[in-house]
This record gives C-alpha cells, structure tokens and sequence, in this order.
C-alpha cells in the first residue's frame, strides 16, 4: 500500500511538472517574447521600457533560464500580481480557492451518494416501478445542461419563492463557512443541486448496470448459502465490488467536475475559481489566468490520487501489485 | 423419516427461446449420516435441483416439495430459509474460483459465517475456529494463510475454503456440487476423508454432487442417477455398481476409465444430452439407447422397481428381471459390463 501511495504520489508530481512545462509554453513562448513584454509594458510604453521589461522578465535570456525563473517562483507561491487589480495572484486564489472547494466536494458528494444509491434501488428491485421512476428521472437530468437546471432552479427556489416571501435561498454570491455556516449552507444547495444531479444521472445508469452484473455472481450467491440477509448480501457482497467501476469512472470525471463548477459558478455569481477564470479570460489577465490553470490542476492531480487511493482500498487485487 | 425428502421438484427457466425445463419431476431422499451421491452428465441439473431447494435459484418457475425436519423449503419464505441456510444446510459450490468474494480475505469471509450464525462467539474466537478449519482441509501453514485473499490461494485451496467455511457450522446437511474436481487424486482423498469425519461426529447427511463415479463408488451410500433433469435410475451403492438396470447408468459405468480393471478402451456413450427446450418424446434418453424399442419413442417410462427391489427403481421400459436384463445386455453390447454381482 505504501508503495502504491508513493507511486501515484511520483506520478502526480511528474504530471504537475508537465503542467507547468505546457503552461509556460502556451503563456510565456507562445505569442513570441515581444508580445508579452509590450503587453506587460502597456500600449503607450516607448521602446526603452518595452526592452526594459523584456529584460526585467528575464525574456531576454534562454528559454531555460526563463522556466527555472517561473517555477522557482511557482515554488514559492509567488505568481505574480494582477493586471487590473493589482493584487498579489495567490491572494486571489485563496480567496476563490475555498468557493470552488465548498461546491465541489459538496457536489461530488451528492453527486456519488445520489448516483450510487439509486443504482442500487433501481437494480435490485429490477424493472419494478422504482426502476422505472428511477430511470425516468435519471434520462430527464441527464439530457438537461447544468446551466439549464441552475436557471430552472433559480426561476422556482428563488424568484418563485421570493415573490411569496419566502428567502430561503440567495439567488447569488457566496458567503465563507468561517463567517456564517449556515449561510454558506443556504447559499450552496441550489449550485450543489445544480452541480450534481446533471452527473448523478450518469452514475445511477452505471451503478444499475454494475450492480445487475455483480448480482448474478457466484460469490453472491454463496453470501446468501451462508445465511446472510439480503442488506448484507447486496451492501457488504454485491455493492463492495459494484463499486468498482463507478469509483473509476469518478477518476476520469474529475474533470467533469471542474468544468461544471466554472458554468455553476457563472449561473450563480460565486466567486470562484471558475468565475474568476472566466473574467481573467475576457479582460486577458494573464497571471490570474496561470495562476487559476495551475491550481486547478493540481486540485485534479491530488484529487486523482485520493479517488486512487480509495480504488486500491476496495479491491486488494489492485493492492497487492 | 429421511432428514430431506425432496418429491416431485420441477424447476425452468423462461427464457427468450422458449421454456428450459432443467428439473424434471425429481424426487430422492437424503438421510442422517448418509452420503447420497448424484451423477449425469453436464447439463442434467444437478446443480439447479439443490441450488433450487435453498432459494438459490433466480428467475426460475418452481414447484414441488422439500421437507427438511419438518418444514417444506419451497414454501418457506427468504427470511425463514436465512436461518436454515448456513446453520443447518452448508453448501460447497461447483466453481471454487468464482464462489469466493475476490475482495474479502478467505479468513474474514469464513468468520462471517461463523458469527453470522452465532452472535455471541468473539472475534478471536471465529478466527481461531477458521484456522482450525483451514488446518482441517489441509491448507498448510492455516495461521499464515487465513489472512490471504482467495486470488493468492490456489483452485484447489480455494476449493478446501469453500468446504472449510460449509463445514464451519457442522451443518445437518452438508450440499456438496462437484467438491473435489479441481484437486488432484492425494487432496481429492484427503477432502473425502474430512467429509466423512464431520459425518461421522455429527452424524451429518452429506448430497455429493459429482460426474466422477469413481467418487461415487468411494463414499456414496445411496446414488441417484440424472439425465435431463428427471432421475433415470436410483438404488444403493451397490445394486448401481453390480446390478445397474437402466441402459443410461450402462453408459455411464462404461465410460469408467478402471471399470472392470482390464479394459483399456473407454466407451464414452455416444451423442449429445438433448436439448432442455425441445425434448425428445417418451423417454429422454431414447435418441442415445442401444436397446431402444417404439414404445421408448412415444411413452415416457415411470420409475419401476428393478427384481422387486423397492430400494431400486430404474425408469425404462426394459425388462425387469434382472437376470433377463444381464442376458439382454450381453446380446446388444456384447458382454462388456461383469454381470451382476454384490461386491
Ligand atoms: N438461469 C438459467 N437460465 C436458463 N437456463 C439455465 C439457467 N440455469 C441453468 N440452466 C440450464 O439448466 C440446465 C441444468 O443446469 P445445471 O447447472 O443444473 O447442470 P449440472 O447437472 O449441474 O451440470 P454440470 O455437471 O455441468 O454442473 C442446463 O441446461 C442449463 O443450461
Ligand atoms: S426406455 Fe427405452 S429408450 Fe429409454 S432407456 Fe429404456 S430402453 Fe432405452
Ligand atoms: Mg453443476
């Protein structure tokens, strides 16, 4: 096991390290060093303070040199300072950071609890009429674009609701868990909702399957030889290796995830990384641009060794080798 | 009274290409203490006939009785069969490398078996009974070994886990599906030998399900034999091996590699079981039967007592004397089975 973690550590390491190669490529080489020094140095700068910046950028000397410089400085948490605000990048990531963190988990988490559990209800009672509301409802929020269901939510749970003067939910913004739990509550359900239902759909249909195939398999069969009951047979036997897949197929969503939360994000005005991203990208803001890729990047690397880790704890055969 | 009596069991499957109709109108009895043997060929239903009797079997039309004690399992509900399973019924599956749970240790699934039975032994306790049991089927170093999960256990040694954790509850009636197949020849013997121990501490009814005769000839005190999913012939241990009747069991006894000791040639009963969707009419085994006659084509022949035997029924419509039989018999295949005889 040990092993194992330390492997998959390596590799996420490797992967950041690819990340910031690309990175720097795409944002630092990419548009030709002159372009990114008039940039910085502004439309009215003379030709002097274009060299000068050229210069103070390090973009005067060998492509090496210049990635040492940017990672040295990725290393130590400096990324920069903002075009237009002028702040520091990592202040602005910190403050985006912990938004984009609350509705991710927070959605991965009904996301999974909602998929896996109606799976299992729609396979083990098998074309009754559960499995068949189920799966109804399971096509409708999967044929429906997560920017459609926010909207949809908003018009009923906060509009609706606000013109008979009810305010339970907010209809945008985000408040910290440290300053009013119960508002970052409040505030996070419809974008959880929205966030999770359009991919919970997906995982209903392949918890369903995954369950249905696990059921017909000879080790079931002996649970139930030994006299177990039937929540044990299908929750500690059947699900355990059900499971296997959809934590899989969760790996590989995980940037699913990442995009859902930016247009979540974007329908609810929270402040996250997503938000942020998509106004950095419209007003060009380049460091908070690589501040948010590399970030982000990272949160799916980390995140991709847990969903990992948690893979090779359900089933020993990964384990073990 | 038999500790189960199973009578009259049909079982089939609608399926999309029709009815299979795996167990016809089976009926035998297992008793205390006794091994009761059923063989034929794959496909005849043996496993879907006991799988059947505990609630195993899925999506299948059933009917017919079996009274275990004094209870019918086929009327019982899931939850009252939950209490018989496991405690009083142990069941060894046919496929020792898909019966175990690839995810659990081989230890942990044997120790759930145990406390699920019986809440009030400790942890430590099951584990210890689990070591004991592993030693018991003669997996080396137990201790060691209990901790592995089933994919570092070998076919055999998975299969001795099977038979450990049926054991485990020294269960009233231990269904045994082919448990010796995947073991060679000193491991088969020893697995025999465990069984028969258990039998004969706890007086236990053992239902050994096998094709291998050679087994059967070994430990089984009553023999059932299956074809198509009805039984073609039962009678003791010794009436099979030395006055068999029914020309199905003939088959099966000539394609025995040692039988009789000198033949080198093995007789392999030519053609194929039929089909469970579409049979043949009158008797089932009438497309493969050397002695086959017009009657065989139309009527299906009951079970009848062989030479007056109660203990002996064969269902065909041949002769049932049996020295009219023998005589018969060295007519059509030439002699080559040793005439009746108690050995
Ligand atoms: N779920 C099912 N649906 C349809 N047919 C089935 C099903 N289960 C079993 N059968 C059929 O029932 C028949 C009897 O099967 P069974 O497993 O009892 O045979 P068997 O005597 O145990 O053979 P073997 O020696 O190969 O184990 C077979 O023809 C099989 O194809
Ligand atoms: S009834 Fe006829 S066909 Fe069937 S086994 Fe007897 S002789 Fe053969
Ligand atoms: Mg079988």
């Amino acid at each position: 096991m040990v092993r194992f973690l330390i492997r998959r550590v390596a590799l996420g390491v490797f992967v950041m390290f690819v990340v910031t190669i690309v990175v720097f490529l795409i944002f630092f080489v990419g548009p030709g060093r002159a372009d990114v020094a008039r940039t910085l140095a502004g439309r009215q700068a003379t030709p002097a303070t274009v060299a000068l910046v050229s210069h103070r950028l390090l973009l005067d000397r060998p492509l090496t040199v210049q990635y040492w410089h940017f990672l040295d400085g990725l290393l130590h948490g400096n990324l920069g300072y903002s075009y237009y605000h002028g702040q520091p990048v990592t202040t602005i990531l910190k403050q985006a950071f912990p938004v984009t963190l609350s509705l991710a988990l927070g959605a991965a988490a009904i996301w999974l609890v909602v998929g896996v559990l109606s799976g299992v209800l729609s396979a083990v009672r098998s074309r009754s009429i559960w499995d068949r509301i189920v799966t109804v409802l399971a096509l409708f929020f999967y044929s429906m674009p997560s920017f459609v269901l926010g909207l949809l939510l908003l018009y009923i749970f906060y509009y609706q609701f606000a013109l008979h003067g009810i305010h339970i939910f907010p209809g945008a913004g985000y408040t910290y868990l440290t300053a009013d739990p119960l508002k970052w509550f409040e505030g996070l359900v419809l974008p959880w909702i929205t966030l999770a239902l359009v991919s919970a759909a997906a995982y209903t249909r392949l918890t369903r399957g995954s369950m249905l195939d696990v059921m017909n398999e000879d080790y079931v069969r002996t649970a139930r030889s030994k006299g177990l009951s039937e929540n044990r047979v299908i929750y500690r036997h059947a699900l355990r290796s059900a499971l296997t897949p959809v934590i899989s197929q969760f790996g590989i969503d995980l940037g699913v995830l990442a995009g859902g939360a930016v247009i979540t994000e974007t329908v609810f005005g929270m402040p996250g990384l997503g938000f942020t991203a998509v106004h950095a990208i419209q007003s060009q803001d380049l460091p908070v641009i690589i501040g948010v890729v590399i970030v982000a990047s990272a949160a799916v690397v980390v995140a991709n060794i847990l969903v990992d880790t948690f893979y090779a704890v359900l089933d020993p055969r990964v384990r073990l080798h | 009274m038999a500790l189960l009596e199973v009578s009259d069991l049909h079982v089939s499957f609608p399926t999309p290409d029709g009815v299979v109709q795996a167990v016809r109108g089976l009926s035998f009895a297992a008793e205390a203490g006794k091994t009761l043997g059923i063989v034929g060929e794959s496909g005849s239903g043996k496993s879907v006939a006991t799988q059947t009797i505990m609630g195993l079997t899925r999506g299948a039309r059933v009917s017919g009785q079996a009274m275990f004690e004094d209870k019918d399992l086929l009327a019982m509900d899931q939850k009252a069969l939950r209490s018989v399973r496991g405690d009083e019924v142990g069941m060894i599956f046919q496929d020792p490398l898909s019966s175990l749970h690839p995810y659990y240790r081989v230890g942990w699934q044997i120790v759930e078996m145990i406390r699920n039975n019986h809440k009030d032994i400790s942890k430590a306790k099951a584990k210890a009974r689990a070591v004991e049991l592993l030693g018991l089927v003669g997996i080396p170093q137990p201790d060691r070994r209990v901790d592995d999960f089933p994919h570092q256990f070998s076919g055999g040694m998975r299969q001795r886990a099977m038979i450990a954790m049926a054991m485990s509850l020294n269960p009233k009636l231990l269904i045994a599906d082919e448990p010796t197949t995947a073991l060679d020849v000193t491991v088969q013997a020893q697995v025999l030998q465990v069984m028969r121990r258990l039998q004969e501490e706890f007086g236990t009814a053992i239902i050994l399900i096998t094709h291998d005769l050679g087994v059967v000839a070994e430990v089984a005190d009553d023999v059932v034999v299956m074809y198509a999913g009805s039984a073609m012939e039962k009678a003791d241990r010794y009436e099979i091996f030395g006055a068999s009747h029914h020309p199905y069991t003939e088959g099966l006894l000539q394609s025995l590699p040692a039988y009789g000791g000198v033949r080198e040639r093995l007789h392999p009963i030519p053609g194929q079981p039929p089909s469970l969707i579409n049979l043949p009419g009158g008797c089932p085994f009438h497309p493969r039967c050397p002695y086959v006659m017009d009657r065989c084509r139309i009527e299906e022949p009951p079970l009848f007592e062989v030479g007056g035997n109660p203990t002996h029924t064969s269902a065909c419509w041949l002769t049932l004397d049996l020295v009219e039989r023998t005589a018969l018999r060295d007519k059509v295949v030439g002699g080559q089975l040793p005439s009746p005889s108690r050995p």
